[in-house]
């Protein structure tokens, strides 16, 4: 069909080539963030605004640059939080969207309890925990895992039910074993759900990690240093502060970026 | 944190019972499992390399269920007269769900508006969404210490700043990111075969995102719209515990904590408070959603 | 009735004044991938009169569906001159000149069949009233009007589809584009709606160009049938259909001999030409022929 020739190429009329297109792709966005970053600094330059409301661009990577070391230490603190929670979360997530699939009991039980999970404060656990458990970073961690417990088990659930019902026609016809069919299909579909999962999880690990500071318990982490920062007038300070949480949370973005894509290209390579 | 449609399948009538009675056999057998380790596991936790991983089971630690939910029934105070501590705690809540809505309508508000340039010029979705979708990793409420300084120093010229809007602008900032999001991703949902037809009828820019952009973006704009209701009071309760604002449920939650030590059972009224409003937030969104079922048939065939 | 609202200024031309329905002369369309340049049309010439029913039929890649997204104004040609009733394709499709349906019936899910009927004649805003009186006759047409208040997902396939050229019709086009509009139904469904088609062109007297894999399908409808080739699609030949006029077809032609000889004049078009004797497409309309004799 002349249909096939129509759907394919996304270059219609009036649309831009493939190479334009990757160019405006790649550099609309560098260039917002250069003009976002030199409008902030011109209006603290030019119209003097007070540093309590917001510091120089230049002001603050000063800062960071001064107090180097002592940010690293706090982000090793809430990062390494940030990650135990993370772990924790995925493994539990998939331990329990695997026993959603297998089972319509506990599937029926645990289904509500996430999405009722999903949709609360789990931060206001923080202070609740620090009594349970003493003023540990353990409570950090916990907070943490379960933020990210909520969209690994949603996005593991979803992949363990993806499997293409003609497969599995397939698999029985081979007479496989449940186990055969288990390590055959539903594994292989379900694992670059499993990535996509902790790609989403990834950032609420590190907010969660972070803003559970803010509840009380041991100080030294970015979120400490942060709320303690401002309340004392700190404000370059404090922002450093939130430059590092970002440039932290982006890490751990890019990095579970990186793993879900590597999932999917294994899939692929093994699709075709 | 994505805001696909999928995840909200409209149930029938038995799906929704039977996710009721499976919620509460699963909230049973929570509470069971809390109770079993409070009587058997060891008074100072399980400890792996030094690193508690089981709480103590002490009173203190772990109060009964029952003690916490009879505790909510008894005065707030020692106080004679003192009004039952269920009171104190849903006033709180609904301290707390107000700033929420506001942040949540400001956030919802503004998310619509950078999609709807964001659909017309694609220039702006080129410039724009890398920064949203990146800002989802960036700790917002990491500005909450911040933010409240601005309304204070700013002093806007019509009205006067109070408090509770720094926390609802905070409230809002986590809020306007899943809308923004979704809801492009749901005026970009329609079919090629749907966008043709509209073209072959010769109607404007306006006319075709009336008549098939925003009603194909329903079922994106629900979902992103739950997903925000959860983040507005995320955002409402931690801004209360870090701007210091006092009447909502963050700040309940800190004060009663620190009251932990001769009353434990009272640290946990907040706690369900906390839980209520997230539920609350989001069934109101739910229940929004059961007037648009028109627009969401496609989900429920699915 | 109602007056298809002229989205544009000028006022349309006069009916009888333009003398074809569709004009293509030496029409060229390339489009540029990634992979390099596709030739989809080349050197395409066809004269559409109006009240005329016209298939395209080839085998994948022909250019069929293009040359109908031509006229349709959904692609512009890259060479060439097109011109429906006499102006250019974009000026009629702001006048509204046709009406289109395509493979899949694209109805709005959260609209109901009527609404769905009724939505280009909302579009250009007639009025409530003329509304629902047309589309009340539309339904009637189609044979539909019980389902008004349905939504599509509660209708079959062939109903669907039946609710997209309703649609199409809405405004009394003087031209009907249809790409493959019965392609996704089975067998029988099918022959009743190449029926009703007949039918309900023979009431509107419309000009159709009908897209189509199916040679049984093309030989029913058409006054003529272009057999296309692919690679670079062109006009492979233009095959007058030698049966009784389409207004006077019924299902008794589908038995008929001289359908047949139509068929194989079809048949041996589009084999002889297509180079590799019709190792494309061919499958389909020949398992056709046997369907269409049962």
């Amino acid at each position: 069909m002349g249909k096939q020739l129509t759907d394919s190429p996304v270059v219609g009329p009036g649309t831009l080539s493939a190479r334009r297109l990757t160019t405006g792709r790649v550099l609309a966005p560098v260039l917002v963030g250069v003009l976002g970053l030199l409008l902030w600094q011109l209006l603290v330059g030019v119209f003097g605004i007070s540093s309590y409301l917001l510091p120089a661009p230049t002001a603050i990577f000063a800062e960071a640059n001064r107090a180097f070391e002592h940010i690293w230490s706090a982000a090793l603190i809430t990062g390494w939080n940030s990650l135990a929670g993370l772990v924790a979360g995925t493994l539990l997530g998939v331990f329990f969207a695997a026993l959603a699939a297998a089972s319509k009991s506990a599937n029926a039980m645990v289904n509500p309890l996430v999405a009722a999970l999903a949709v609360i404060p789990i931060v206001a656990l923080a202070p609740i925990l620090n009594t349970m458990f003493g003023s540990t970073q353990f409570p950090r961690q916990a907070i943490a895992a379960l933020a990210s417990f909520v969209p690994v088990f949603v996005s593991t659930l979803r992949g363990l039910r993806q499997t293409n019902p003609e497969l599995r026609d397939l698999m029985h016809t081979y007479a496989a074993t449940p186990i055969q069919i288990f390590f055959t299909i539903t594994l292989p579909t379900a694992v670059p759900y499993v990535f996509t999962g902790v790609r989403l999880a990834s950032s609420l690990a590190v907010i969660s990690a972070l803003v559970a500071e803010y509840f009380g318990g041991p100080r030294g982490g970015l979120g400490g240093i942060i709320s303690t920062a401002a309340a004392s007038s700190q404000y370059p300070r404090a922002w450093a502060y939130v430059l590092a949480s970002i440039v932290l949370g982006l890490m751990f973005y890019l990095t579970t970026l990186l793993l879900e894509w590597l999932a999917n290209r294994s899939r692929r390579a093994a699709a075709g | 944190m994505s805001a696909a449609p999928t995840t909200v399948k409209l149930k029938d009538r038995s799906g929704a019972r039977r996710a009721w009675l499976g919620g509460a056999a699963g909230l049973l057998a929570l509470l069971v499992l809390w109770e079993v380790y409070k009587f058997l596991g060891p008074s100072d936790g399980v400890m792996v390399f030094d690193t508690r991983i089981l709480p103590r089971t002490s009173d203190l630690a772990m109060p009964h269920t029952w003690d916490m939910v009879t505790r909510m029934f008894e005065g707030e105070t020692g106080a004679p007269n003192a009004d039952p501590l269920w009171v104190a705690v849903v006033t709180a809540a609904a301290f707390s769900l107000g700033i929420a809505a506001a942040g949540w309508v400001v956030g919802v508000v503004v998310g619509f508006g950078l999609a709807l340039i964001m659909l017309r010029w694609r220039l702006a979705e080129w410039g724009l969404l890398p920064w949203i979708v990146l800002s989802q990793t960036v700790p917002i409420i990491a500005f909450a210490p911040v933010v409240r300084n601005w309304g204070i120093q700013l002093d806007p010229p019509f009205f006067e700043w109070r408090d509770w809007m720094s926390v609802a602008l905070i409230a809002s900032w986590l809020a306007f990111f899943p809308i923004a999001v979704g809801v492009l991703k749901g005026l970009q949902s329609p079919e090629t075969s749907h966008t043709e037809l509209m073209r072959t009828y010769a109607v404007g820019w306006w006319t075709m995102l009336l008549r098939l952009r925003l009603p194909a973006a329903v079922p994106f704009l629900l979902a992103a719209m739950r997903l925000a209701a959860a983040n507005a009071v995320i955002g409402a309760v931690v801004a209360e515990v870090s701007t210091g604002l006092r009447g909502g449920i963050g700040r309940l939650l800190i004060q009663w904590a620190g009251q932990a030590s001769n009353d434990p059972a009272k640290a946990w009224g907040p706690v369900f408070g906390a839980v209520a409003l997230g539920l609350v937030a989001a069934g109101s969104v739910a229940l929004l959603g059961l007037t648009l079922r028109t627009y969401r048939r496609q989900e429920e065939s699915s | 009735m109602t007056t298809p609202d002229t989205a544009g200024s000028t006022t349309p031309a006069p009916e009888a004044a333009a003398p074809t329905a569709v004009q293509a002369t030496n029409v060229e369309k390339v489009f540029s991938t990634s992979s390099g340049q596709v030739h989809a049309l080349s050197d395409v010439s066809l004269t559409v009169a109006p009240g005329e029913f016209v298939s395209l039929i080839g085998p994948s890649g022909c250019g069929k569906s293009t040359l109908m997204r031509l006229i349709a104004d959904l692609e512009a040609p890259t060479g060439g001159q097109l011109s429906v009733f006499g102006k250019s394709p974009d000026r009629a499709r702001r006048d509204q000149d046709y009406g289109i349906a395509f493979q899949k019936a694209g109805l709005l899910p959260w609209r109901t069949v009527a609404d769905n009927v009724g939505l280009p004649l909302q579009l250009h805003k007639s009025s409530t009233a003329d509304r629902k009186a047309r589309v009340a006759e539309l339904l009637e047409m189609v044979g539909l009007a019980d389902f008004a208040d349905r939504h599509p997902d509660q209708l079959s396939g062939g109903m669907q589809q039946r609710v997209a050229i309703a649609r199409s019709l809405a405004e009394k086009p003087r031209l009907l584009l249809m790409d493959e509009p019965f392609g996704a139904l089975d067998e029988m469904t099918r022959e009743r709606m190449q029926t009703e088609l007949l039918r309900i062109c023979a009431e509107t007297s419309a000009t159709v160009v009908f897209v189509t894999h199916s040679i049984p399908e093309a030989v029913y409808l058409s006054d003529r049938v272009v057999v296309m080739s692919p690679r670079p699609g062109r006009i492979a030949e233009v095959i007058d259909m030698k049966l009784q006029s389409t207004d006077e077809r019924t299902d008794e032609l589908r038995e008929d001999t001289s359908y047949f000889d139509m068929i194989t004049a079809v048949r041996e078009s589009l084999h002889g030409r297509s180079g590799q004797g019709g190792t494309q497409g061919s499958g389909r309309t020949s398992t056709g022929h046997g369907v269409e004799n049962r």
